[in-house]
């Protein structure tokens, strides 16, 4: 039986959400305002009587922040929760940490829970820095002599020794969260509750911040971190867990629930009847607009266009990876002198012999453009491929973290004589 | 997938067998680095050093309306935190003074000359005894403005410390109970000052003046039953906000504060000690002045009473709530 750290049943979690009736503009007669109103402190009063909630205005309605989340959490794991905006993360990292309650279900934990939901919590603008480490390090739970322990610690993260005596109030918004950040990394404990707090202040801090992190996954602590980084989450965790709408929608290996994610944001666009010109797009070898192929084996896209009109017209490529960063744009270039001719059927072929992308998923946006002047088609996410991993004269595609892009290349090492240095 | 290099651009390769790197044709690599390859560990697996830790059996349920078993115990794990909310919030109030804390003096001080001056000297309230008028008041004073702070502080608390309850857990208790705290810092700064005042007057108290921290106690029970009550109630239902400051000013007056309860007419007398503080201000006279005012013995034991009684409410009150606070706010 291995060691499940946090193993929640069925938790739900509701809240009670008020709405304006929309006919609130349209009713403006003396008789139906009365009427509503004498309905809404009709409800509010009923509701005072039997110790509900008051919610203000017309209708309530009882919204699910969570349903039936179940999932178990074993030591050591690393998890990664993501989901769209109001999917629930944050409801459900708040339930962990004890400061509000589910309506339903039940959590077990085991080992102290350090949650860290906000940076600079009960800091207060009056008090020195000095004095707030004690305050924050307090709130988060740790003993004052704990505290004096790590103090020199925390201030050297922080880099603010300078200004530990000054009021918070007079600190830049950098050194806020940095000594915010740096008191929340020094704490102790077997579970680890993170909500969007990975890495703040500029740059270089924030890879402090990240190897701070990855010292703490290391250390066999249990940590359950929301983040919106999805780089990071995938550099990070182990486990990645998708909320959608309350409900967990998968819990898998952080590749395959990021993969999951992100598969289910972007999508092959429909091919509908309003494109006038663009009106086929293919794998230049299955026909197929959902293919794979061969790190290192050409990648072939066919188009066809249609009607193209009488101006100076060119096509454009642009190949994107899943997280939407566009990693290439080709263009036919008419600056050149070359424009697509117009009228009749034309057939576009785009070739690259030796793909070089690392293996992964991308998409293809394509585009008919007015070079300078203006986009006459534009067809997003028209193609999806996938690369697969291989080995091709001599160039290994490992993939993230070691690059995103491998062109074919070649080495020449040529030993010199003795007595002179190496090339 | 975390790696098990730290830094790949070494170009030490994992997760990739070493054969592969004597393949590529154009390169003959130093066998060095395929025996570097092969310290480093080629499965896909975390490195988990574990340095013992283990969930210390300590086993917490989630569950809705689960009263936490162990919950007064973990006030006293959380005991420190009493310290240092109670401290945060004393020493903000004279940052950037001049005076700074000068004026922990000046306050009661101030409100002393004043009701001697009105009450004794203008309106000429009889003191009940030969004990100088300026002491009796202040005796009432001292009580009294440790009750109306405590419940001020104690009644907003929750609220003024909504971004800490809705972003880090503890036991929410500790909330009303370190601003009372803070009222009775004010109350031990006023009793020097009353000592200072006895000496002035060359007045001795007797033997009841070491009864005085059993009363200071019940008063500090009085302010924290109602301020729990109140707070509590008050996250769902603003309007005891405006309850406070009425029950405060109303108070000075009724409360036996610029006069001795000894003017209250014999049948009135019970009735008049449902107020707790009636019980409280006596009993703080009594030790004072030395016994001068006689204890009226059943008003004593009714307004311990009802002390007793909104303390048992208030905390009941507050740990219903206190798990909807955060929702609430």
């Amino acid at each position: 039986m291995s060691d499940i750290v946090i193993a929640a049943e069925y938790l739900s979690k509701s809240y009670l959400v008020g709405h304006q009736s929309a006919q609130r503009e349209s009713y403006t007669a003396l008789r139906d305002v009365i009427a509503r109103e004498a309905r809404n402190f009709a409800r509010k009063t009923a509701d005072l009587v039997r110790g509900r909630q008051i919610v203000q205005g017309d209708d309530v309605e009882q919204f699910w922040a969570l349903r039936d989340v179940s999932f178990e959490i074993t030591q050591g794991d690393i998890v990664g929760i993501i989901g769209r905006n109001g999917a629930g993360k944050s409801t459900l990292l708040k339930i962990l940490s004890r400061i509000t309650e589910p309506d339903r279900g039940r959590a077990v934990l085991r080992g102290r829970v350090a949650s860290l939901l906000e940076v600079g919590t009960g800091f207060h603008p009056e008090l020195t820095g000095r004095e707030n480490i004690f305050l924050n390090g307090a709130i988060l739970g740790m003993t004052r002599a704990e505290i004096k322990l790590k103090f020199d610690e925390i201030v050297a993260f922080a880099e603010v020794d300078r200004f530990l005596d000054t009021p918070v109030k007079r600190y830049s918004s950098g050194m806020y969260v940095r000594l915010a950040f740096s008191i929340a990394a020094h704490l102790d404990a077997e579970i680890l509750v993170m909500d969007e707090v990975l890495a703040v202040g500029d740059t270089d801090f924030q890879k402090k911040c990240l190897r701070k992190m990855d010292d703490v996954a290391r250390s066999g602590r249990t940590v359950v971190l929301v983040s919106h980084q999805l780089g990071t989450l995938r550099d990070l965790c182990s486990r990645g867990m998708i909320l959608t709408a309350g409900r967990v929608s998968t819990f898998d290996t952080i590749e395959q629930a990021l993969r999951e994610y992100l598969n289910a944001q972007t999508r092959l666009e429909p091919r509908s009847k309003k494109f006038r010109y663009v009106t086929d797009v293919r794998d230049g070898n299955d026909s197929k607009r959902q293919f794979h192929l061969f790190f290192g084996d050409p990648l072939v896209i066919k188009a066809t266009l249609k009607n193209l009109p009488e101006v100076r017209s060119g096509f454009t490529v642009a190949i994107k990876n899943p997280y939407g960063k566009r990693v290439s744009l080709f263009s036919t270039n008419p600056h050149d002198g070359i424009s697509l001719p117009s009228g009749g059927t034309t057939e576009v072929t785009f070739t690259i012999d030796f793909c070089p992308y690392a293996p992964g998923e991308y998409y293809v946006d394509l585009a008919l453009t007015e070079p300078d002047v203006r986009i006459i088609e534009e067809f997003a996410n028209a193609l999806k491929f996938e690369v697969l991993p291989a080995r091709r004269n001599g160039t290994l595609a490992y993939g993230a973290p070691y690059g995103e892009f491998f062109p074919a290349h070649a080495w020449n090492i040529v030993p010199q004589h003795l007595g002179h240095s190496l090339g | 997938m975390r790696q098990c290099c730290s830094d790949p651009g070494l170009g030490v390769l994992c997760n990739q067998p070493p054969s592969l790197i004597s393949q590529t044709p154009t390169v003959t690599v130093q066998s060095n680095l395929v025996e570097d390859a092969n310290l480093v560990q080629m499965n896909d697996e975390k490195q988990i050093p574990r340095e013992g830790f283990v969930g210390r059996g300590h086993e917490l349920i989630i569950e809705p309306g689960r009263t936490q078993r162990h919950y007064w115990r973990e006030l006293w794990q959380y005991r420190e935190l009493f310290q240092v909310l109670a401290w945060r919030d004393i020493s903000v109030r004279y940052k950037q003074t001049v005076i700074g804390a000068a004026w922990a003096l000046i306050r009661p001080l101030l409100t002393m000359v004043v009701f001697t001056v009105v009450f004794g000297k203008l309106a000429k309230l009889p003191s009940g005894g030969a004990v100088p008028y300026a002491l009796m008041v202040f005796a009432g004073i001292l009580p009294w403005s440790f009750f109306a702070t405590a419940l001020s502080d104690a009644s907003n608390s929750v609220i003024g410390n909504a971004n800490l309850i809705s972003k880090v857990y503890f036991p929410r208790l500790i909330v009303p109970i370190a601003a009372v705290m803070v009222a009775f810092v004010d109350f031990l700064i006023s009793f020097a000052i009353l000592i200072a005042l006895m000496i002035w007057y060359r007045f001795m108290p007797g033997w009841q003046i070491l009864l005085l921290p059993a009363f200071a106690a019940i008063a500090f029970m009085a302010s924290l039953g109602v301020g729990m009550w109140i707070t509590a109630l008050n996250v769902k239902y603003r309007d005891f906000r405006y309850v406070i400051p009425f029950i405060v000013q109303l108070g000075i007056y009724v409360s036996p504060v610029g006069f001795s309860s000894s003017i209250i007419p014999d049948q009135w007398r019970l009735v008049y000690s449902l107020n707790p503080m009636v019980g409280v201000i006596d009993g703080f006279r009594w030790c004072l002045l030395g016994g001068e005012d006689h204890l009226y013995l059943p008003g004593l034991w009714l307004s311990f009473g009802v002390t007793g009684f909104f303390l048992w409410l208030g905390i009941r009150q507050f740990r219903r709530m206190e798990k909807s606070f955060a929702d609430l706010f």
